[in-house]
């Protein structure tokens, strides 16, 4: 994925936009959707039939006027909030089929070939693919053989072969040829592909609220029914206050009085921000190339407390690195090194390039160029599973050094009357023991020793696992090694268990272990053979080159097959949640100061006797000019604050991997003391700059 | 405050800290079916009990049939409350030949009794009769408060156990708290009290000669053993009209102690039970101290408020309506007491208390008697709150809610909210009604402030089923009968319903296995927090309500004017 997309605050196209999409979205049918919201909108709608009734007999109240904008404002940017997420969303969806229209494919005209796009491929159109080429859809081989690198959906480094006929001639979109050329038929219809259909889910589809969501609208809805309360008897009690303090009834409070304090007791923030969350939720997981099929995936994923994670990929890195060489009896090391180094000069895999370093490294021999030598690249083949160079030495002699499987290099020193040493084989077979892949490096006839391939902890993983381990989630291997390859494995990675030599059967069964003692699991899959798994799992994350099977079992899929990602797709749960919880706290939080404002200014003649100001005045802590501005201010910093949160619903509160505890205690500090103070503040700024005017 | 008054409350916290533990391991082995020091005593009468009632004992229930037992139960209770008093006269042990009770007065007591309420808008000593206080009365005593204890153990079952719809047994817990946990207690302290002086006996009322020459009834009756079961089940409901400022009810400062002991005793108890049981005890401890904080901060606002009081009597502190041989810091300290856990005892009258120390009394009562609260009910009632507490913080951790491994959903949300919303509904709707509406208003005594708080009293103390009254309002009215009678339906069943839902609801559910990513309900952070939900949620409706009743009064107040 190439261009990411503009989804900045400022995009002026999404502002726009989503400033029309709030005034459509005034509409009671969708407003209802959001309760919370929709209480305002009916306070706003009664508050502006009052203030035109006033204008009809002749007395417009300007104060009940402005109550009546502010409400509106408070709709307005609730459904603003919406809007903006949804406007994001959409732009993030719109990018994703741009970069996907951008691969390309060589499709075969007849004997001709025309470069298409991968999107514009039909079922049963042939495609070539040759060293190199992505492959660009699902599809069979039909003519010739080739080595594919399929690790991101096997997770194994070593490239497989595909060929016509049998069942190894199903390829997948995504997987990449390394070597040989051949033809494939696809198989799937444009626009139909699994990815496609989720990107329309994302964007078309009607938003599903998530298990979490209709909780918290639950309570939101609750708690407005309890302030709904609060509000409507108030009058009551007035009646009796004003006929005890020997005041008309004619003073009681107006319903625009009662609407404004009702709207500012309700959780309108949070109300307002909600559907914003969880729809930046998503698309905080699209940034990151991973779609989920629903939002109940991502609140999950907050959830997960074990993770399963391929060895391959995802601790190691894909590839095998050389970490040592092993000389045949009579060679020296350093020969050994060199003869090495020169079959891979050419070589532009990895282990090639792993070889070529550690030579250096280790016996400082540096790269050559192979022209210079007189030398020619024998690359690697399906057919030969061995790579190297034809060496002309100065005599005119040709001497072949090869490096390959110990299979590939036996029979190539034998058909060179050559022999296989036993000691050779002993060690051969000691590495792969270990879990390591031995490579055998020949000249000629003669074995010169092994090169060991070692699988290498991916840098900083460790630590990883250790701020997961803090947040209270587990991690457990799974691999195909053997038990003592996985154990060594597993201490330098600083998992917390592991599972080898694991079947698909294994990793289902150990799912559904966890899961009975309370653990949600979360899981990266590819194969076919992982679609029970994924589908058993709470959070499926199925890699996007990951065959179709898997695809659907699981409910997330990773664009980028990257295995790491997992780990992302918890943080962004986990995320997601904190900033529900923290927004939540920050509203009720808010309502101190509201009441301390709104309270006095509406009490302020009872009791009063003939003074005009009564004891309730005392509450006025926070000193505000009229009691016209302190509702006025209170109303007003209702609305704004919604506005001015929304970056932060959209972004999410910044999210660190650190224990529960802390998590909260910071969280609480910021938006739960926050939330206490801010209102106090914001309300006498707002009252200072009415006043002022 | 004099040293001594530091000490007495030091010792009383003291005390009841001691006593927690040991009597909460007590009644943990009593409901877990463990041998205990009671079953060898009262082992043949549990059996009895069953084998009367048809019951077996081992068969356990879904929440719905609990539910349904419990109804039926305090159901046929009430029915039989509000015959024997409406049939008094042909009863015996009537030794003052008192009338019938009026059908709406009797209305109103059943219910009160049933409920745990224990709302007196009758004086005992002129309409009851020793048939009804002994059979009726204190009955319902013993029951409503094992009511209370029945609907907390089916939390705690739901809450420890998983992937089950079976939350216990309604008539083994009833009679197991009543059996174990309520009599022996009770045998005890009425004993006890009766040392001290408070009277037990069938006697006539006495008629005396006093020293001004004055001819005097004394009423009599069999109260020590009323008076043990009222404080410890929180009952509160007096023997005599003046409750435990009377003399016979409590005669010491001795008795005065150990009854605002034994209102505390059980349901701080019941934290520590509860801890043992859900398994983990530092939780039950989080509860008790979240609690204690919360009686102490009411104190502490209630004694500086009736130490520093008046401005009108230059400050001197306020004696009305206490009593002398109690002063100042017992009478605070009680009326907290009485107000936190739902027992509505009062040893001296809530209604000359100073605005504020009468809003603290308002408060504990609004808040859903929580504060300790009643037998059962204030750990039930602390439960909703938690889950409230554990919903809107817990997701701040970044994790969907979950108590105590228990995924807090939407239905258990929809529950929680329904209990608060009950209180809520009762108190606010009624006062309102009460506070403008004529039948309302004739009860009054006093004006201004001071008559909206006595009315705001009365009605939160019925849906907090605590019971005390600010007397200075006439509640035994038609109207007020009825409408309280009804708040106090509200305020019991309106909590127990969705709480047993709720223990229902988790029972089903997997245990999450505790992890260092799960929010920790066992310490200071916690405890922080469920205070201030509490407050903020359980208190913030009512600050309208509260600013025109006792803080204008106490703003008034201050500026001179007293109502």
């Amino acid at each position: 994925m190439s261009t990411k997309p503009n989804t900045s605050l400022f995009n002026k196209k999404i502002l726009l936009q989503a400033s029309k999409d709030s005034v459509i979205k005034l509409n009671p049918v969708i407003l209802i959707k959001n309760p919370v919201i929709f209480i305002v909108a009916v306070g706003s709608f009664l508050t502006t039939i009052i203030v035109f009734m006033g204008m009809m007999q002749g007395n417009f109240s300007s104060f009940n006027f402005q109550i009546a904008i502010w409400l509106w404002f408070t709709v307005l940017f609730a459904n603003f909030a919406e809007a903006i997420a949804e406007g994001r969303g959409k732009a993030q969806a719109e990018s994703l089929r741009n970069n996907r229209t951008q691969t390309k494919a060589r499709k075969m005209m007849g004997k001709q070939e025309v470069s298409i796009f991968a999107t514009e491929l039909k079922k049963g159109d042939i495609v070539v693919c040759e060293t190199g080429d992505v492959i660009p859809s699902d599809g069979e081989v039909i003519e010739g053989i080739a080595s594919v690198d399929e690790s991101a959906i096997t997770g194994e480094s070593a490239p497989v072969i595909r060929e016509s006929g049998g069942d190894r001639s199903a390829v997948t979109g995504g997987t990449k040829v390394i070597s040989d050329k051949i033809l494939i038929c696809i198989s799937t219809e444009p626009g139909n592909t699994f990815i496609d259909r989720m990107i329309a889910l994302v964007e078309g589809a009607k938003r599903q609220k998530t298990p979490n969501e209709i909780a918290l609208s639950i309570l939101l809805s609750g708690l407005s029914i309890i302030f709904l309360l609060a509000v409507a008897t108030l009058p009551a009690f007035f009646e009796y206050s004003l006929i005890a303090s020997g005041l008309p009834l004619s003073q009681n409070l107006t319903i625009p009085v009662l609407i404004a304090l009702l709207v500012c007791l309700i959780p309108t923030t949070i109300g307002g921000l909600l559907s914003a969350i969880g729809i930046s939720g998503m698309d905080r997981l699209i940034q990151r190339n991973v779609i989920a099929t629903s939002g109940r995936a991502i609140e999950a994923a907050g959830d997960v407390d074990v993770l399963l994670l391929d060895k391959t990929g995802t601790i190691t890195l894909g590839n095998r690195m050389a970490t040592d060489f092993i000389p045949a009896e009579g060679v020296t090391v350093e020969e050994l090194a060199n003869a090495a180094q020169i079959s891979s000069l050419s070589d532009e895999t990895p282990e090639g390039r792993s070889i070529v370093i550690l030579a250096k490294e280790k016996f400082g021999i540096r790269g050559r160029e192979v022209h210079q030598l007189n030398a020619a690249f024998i690359p690697f083949t399906a057919q030969s599973r061995m790579s190297g160079v034809d060496l002309k030495a100065e005599d005119g002699a040709l001497h072949k050094i090869r490096k390959g499987s110990s299979e590939a290099i036996r029979s190539f020193v034998q058909n060179n009357n050559g022999f296989y040493p036993q000691k050779i084989h002993e060690v051969v077979v000691e590495l792969a023991r270990l879990g390591a892949t031995p490579l055998v490096v020949a000249e000629d006839k003669k074995v010169l020793g092994v090169v060991h391939l070692k699988d290498i902890v991916k840098g900083g993983i460790k630590q990883r696992f250790a701020e997961l381990r803090k947040m209270g989630i587990k991690t457990i291997m799974i691999t195909g090694d053997n038990a003592l390859t996985a154990a060594a494995i597993a201490a330098e990675a600083g998992v917390d268990d592991f599972m080898a030599e694991a079947t698909p059967e294994d990793k289902l069964r150990r799912i559904r272990e966890e899961q009975a003692k309370g653990h949600l699991v979360g899981m990266i899959g590819d194969g076919t053979n992982d679609a029970p798994a994924l589908a058993q799992a709470d959070i499926g994350i199925a890699m996007n080159t990951g065959t179709q099977a898997a695809r659907e079992a699981g409910n997330m899929v990773d664009l980028d097959s990257n295995p790491t990602k997992l780990i992302e797709v918890v943080e962004v749960g986990k995320q997601l949640l904190m900033t529900r919880g923290a927004l939540t706290t920050f509203s009720i939080a808010n309502d101190v100061a509201k009441y301390f404002a709104i309270i006095p200014a509406i009490a302020l003649s009872l009791y009063a006797g003939k003074s005009g100001i009564g004891p309730l005045s005392a509450l006025n802590v926070m000193n505000l000019g009229s009691p016209q501005s302190a509702i006025l201010s209170a109303v007003i910093f209702n609305a704004i604050i919604i506005i001015l949160l929304v970056p932060l619903a959209l972004k999410g509160v910044r999210y660190r991997p650190v224990s529960a505890n802390a998590a909260l205690s910071r969280n609480l500090l910021i938006f739960g003391l926050g939330g206490f103070i801010a209102p106090f503040a914001g309300i006498k700024l707002i009252d200072m700059i009415i006043n002022f005017w | 405050m004099t040293p001594q008054d530091f000490i007495q409350i030091i010792l009383y916290i003291a005390i009841l800290l001691g006593l927690t533990p040991i009597l909460g391991t007590y009644m943990d082995k009593v409901f877990t079916g463990k041998q205990h020091v009671m079953r060898p005593v009262f082992g043949w009468l549990e059996r009895l009990t069953y084998r009367f009632v048809g019951v077996d004992p081992l068969e356990e229930t879904n929440w719905k049939s609990y539910t349904f037992s419990l109804l039926m139960f305090n159901f046929i209770g009430f029915v039989f409350v509000f015959l024997i008093q409406r049939f008094q006269t042909y009863l015996p042990l009537n030794p003052a030949n008192l009338p019938n009770v009026s059908w709406h007065s009797a209305l109103n007591t059943s219910i009160s009794f049933v409920t745990n309420t224990n709302w007196q808008g009758y004086a005992g000593e002129t309409t009851m009769s020793y048939f009804i206080q002994m059979i009726g009365l204190t009955v319902q005593n013993f029951v409503s408060a094992a009511t209370g204890i029945a609907v907390i153990l089916a939390v705690i079952r739901g809450i420890s156990r998983k992937s089950t719809d079976k939350i216990g047994n309604f008539w083994t817990d009833l009679t197991r708290s009543t059996l174990y946990v309520l009599l022996p207690l009770s045998i005890l302290f009425a004993i006890v009290l009766a040392g001290q002086g408070v009277v037990q006996n069938f006697k006539s009322y006495e008629t005396v000669q006093t020293l001004q020459g004055v001819r005097q009834v004394i009423p009599m009756g069999p109260a020590a053993s009323q008076i043990a079961i009222k404080q410890l089940g929180t009952n509160g409901g007096g023997f005599f009209n003046a409750n435990s400022a009377h003399p016979f009810e409590n005669p010491t400062p001795f008795s005065n102690f150990l009854q605002m002991l034994a209102i505390f005793l059980i349901p701080a108890s019941l934290t520590y039970m509860y801890g043992k049981m859900v398994g983990s005890a530092r939780h039950g401890w989080a509860i008790f101290s979240t609690m204690l904080i919360l009686f102490l901060a009411g104190l502490s606002i209630s004694l500086y408020a009736e130490y520093s009081a008046n401005p009108v009597f230059g400050h001197l502190p306020l004696m009305e309506g206490k009593e002398t041989r109690f002063g100042i810091a017992n009478s605070v300290l009680f009326s907290t007491i009485t107000t936190d856990a739902s027992c509505g005892a009062v040893n001296a009258m809530h209604d000359s208390l100073s605005p504020l120390s009468g809003m603290v009394a308002i408060i504990n009562m609004m808040l859903g008697e929580i504060i300790f609260g009643g037998v059962g009910a204030g750990l039930y009632g602390m439960v909703v709150f938690i889950i409230l507490t554990v919903f809107i913080a817990g997701l701040m951790v970044g994790r969907t809610p979950e108590y105590l491994g228990k995924k807090i959903g939407a239905f258990e949300v929809q529950m929680a909210i329904i209990a608060n919303l009950a209180t809520s509904f009762a108190i606010l709707v009624f006062t309102a009604w009460a506070s403008v509406s004529s039948y309302g208003l004739v009860s009054l005594n006093n004006a201004g402030p001071h008559g909206f708080s006595e009315i705001l009293y009365a009605y939160t103390s019925a849906a907090g089923n605590n019971g005390s009254a600010f007397a200075g309002l006439n509640a035994n009215t038609l109207f007020y009968n009825l409408t309280l009678g009804f708040v106090m339906l509200i305020g019991r069943f309106g909590v127990i319903i969705p709480v047993l839902a709720i223990a229902g609801s988790m029972a089903g559910k997997n245990i999450t296995p505790v992890s260092s990513g799960t929010f920790r309900t066992d310490n200071w952070l916690f405890i922080g927090l469920l205070i201030g939900v509490v407050l903020i949620v359980g208190g913030l409706t009512y600050f309208p309500a509260l600013s025109l009743g006792p803080v204008a009064e106490h703003l008034l107040m201050n500026s001179g004017i007293s109502f």
